[in-house]
């Protein structure tokens, strides 16, 4: 069921106030001068690397792994190819838009082959 | 203003980068059936690549407020680290304090935290330009592709994937920096105790990728492909609190290396002046001596 322009309108602002949330923070817990909790640094250290970890999931999340060609699927032989793409090209030249590009291009080609 | 001029060509990099990717997202929302402000005024206010690209997906589902939230605060969570490490640079900006944080993006937080003020520029007013042209690339790309983008007659299905390939690459960022600091630590340890990395500092390494793997894998596989996200961010939370000691001993333990690596690098930079000194000095004297004869 999809949302009203409303609706719509609410999750942009909710988005929002937490993207804003979250970059002001630290400004505000930490005025000039207050120590910053080890626990906190800590979390700023390991959480970012953890949610990238759960987006990556997050894309895949709804990619077929099971449906055969013959059943109208492809086995999400597209997606694995686009994801072994993105990596090897990162582990290669580590440059962000460079392996972003051709592992777009890699899934693109696949599936529109397949 | 001179600023500009000083700030610019550090951030061609990330125009190019930025132009491009907005173009794409410009173009995903449009094809969704978005009007083509809507890229345009996320840009602005949302700017943050990362979360934009999932407001396409998340403004397609059904209403759930509370999980967007859970969700921009998971991704805007490493803006928080960025916000402790800006603490100390930031001050002092005064009136340009809001819109510096508030445009503290990945690649601005990198080039205003590498950043070394030219001579002659104000402090303020460089950080200022570096957000400023940051957010008008992003901007433009995302009003290029949504108004342009239509022109466009290749074929985009599987365009979308361009999401997928970003979450991957910064993933595989973070891998391999914690594999490099792996191997520097590998590497410091003296002659005698100098070991192969064992598997548990492997693990201990990389525990937080692992981390936001395994629990969201198998948060997946419990609650389904529209309800996960807010239990693994609480699987996440707990897992890495749980297991604190062991990961912040290994992840201290490297600092601490390179601190001394730094340290070491400094004595020894003196060491080399020193030296080059006493080599004049003595150059002055033989100079002297000939003069004498």
């Amino acid at each position: 069921m999809s949302m009203t322009p409303a609706e719509m309108a609410i999750t942009i602002l909710v988005v929002t106030a937490g993207t804003v949330f979250t970059r002001f923070l630290p400004y505000i817990a930490f005025p000039e001068g207050r120590k910053i909790p080890k626990y906190v640094t800590y979390l700023g250290k390991v959480l970012g690397p953890a949610v990238f970890g759960l987006l990556c999931v997050y894309c895949f999340r709804n990619t077929d792994f099971i449906t055969s060609f013959a059943a109208g699927g492809n086995h999400g032989i597209p997606a694995i190819i686009g994801l072994v793409v993105t990596v090897a090209v990162f582990a290669a030249r580590r440059q962000m838009f460079l392996s972003m590009a051709a592992g777009t291009a890699a899934y693109m080609i696949v599936l529109n082959l397949l | 203003m001179r600023e500009l001029k000083c700030a610019f060509p550090k951030t061609i990099p990330v125009l190019t980068g930025y132009v491009f990717l907005g173009i794409i997202y410009g173009i995903l929302m449009t094809t969704n059936g978005f009007p083509a402000w809507l890229p345009v005024l996320t840009a602005l206010v949302i700017y943050t690549g990362s979360m934009e690209f999932l407001m396409v997906d998340i403004l397609l589902s059904s209403f759930n407020p509370v999980s967007a939230l859970g969700t921009a605060l998971m991704i805007g969570a490493r803006h928080i680290f960025y916000g402790i490490s800006m603490l100390n640079k930031y001050r002092g900006t005064g009136k340009a304090k809001f819109y510096l944080i508030y445009t503290t993006s990945d690649e601005t937080f990198a080039l205003n935290y590498d950043a070394v003020i030219p001579h002659g520029c104000d402090r303020t007013k460089y950080y200022l330009a570096v957000s400023f042209l940051d957010q008008m690339y992003w901007v433009s790309g995302a009003a290029l592709g949504a108004f342009f983008g239509s022109m466009i007659t290749i074929p985009v299905q599987g365009l979308d994937f361009v999401m997928t390939a970003m979450f991957v690459s910064i993933f595989m960022n973070q891998w391999m920096k914690d594999r490099d600091e792996l191997k520097k630590t590998a590497q410091a340890s003296a002659a005698e105790d100098r070991k192969k990395i064992s598997l548990q500092d492997w693990i201990l390494r990389h525990a937080p990728e692992l981390t936001g793997v395994a629990g969201s894998v198998f948060c997946l596989l419990i609650f389904g492909p529209d309800r996960f996200i807010v239990p693994s961010m609480i699987v996440i939370l707990a897992i890495l609190t749980l297991i604190r000691k062991p990961v912040e001993a290994v992840y201290d333990a490297a600092e601490e290396k390179d601190q001394e690596a730094s340290v070491g690098e400094a004595a020894e930079e003196k060491h080399q002046k020193e030296a080059d000194e006493m080599n004049q000095t003595e150059a002055v004297h033989e100079a002297a001596e000939e003069e004498r004869i």
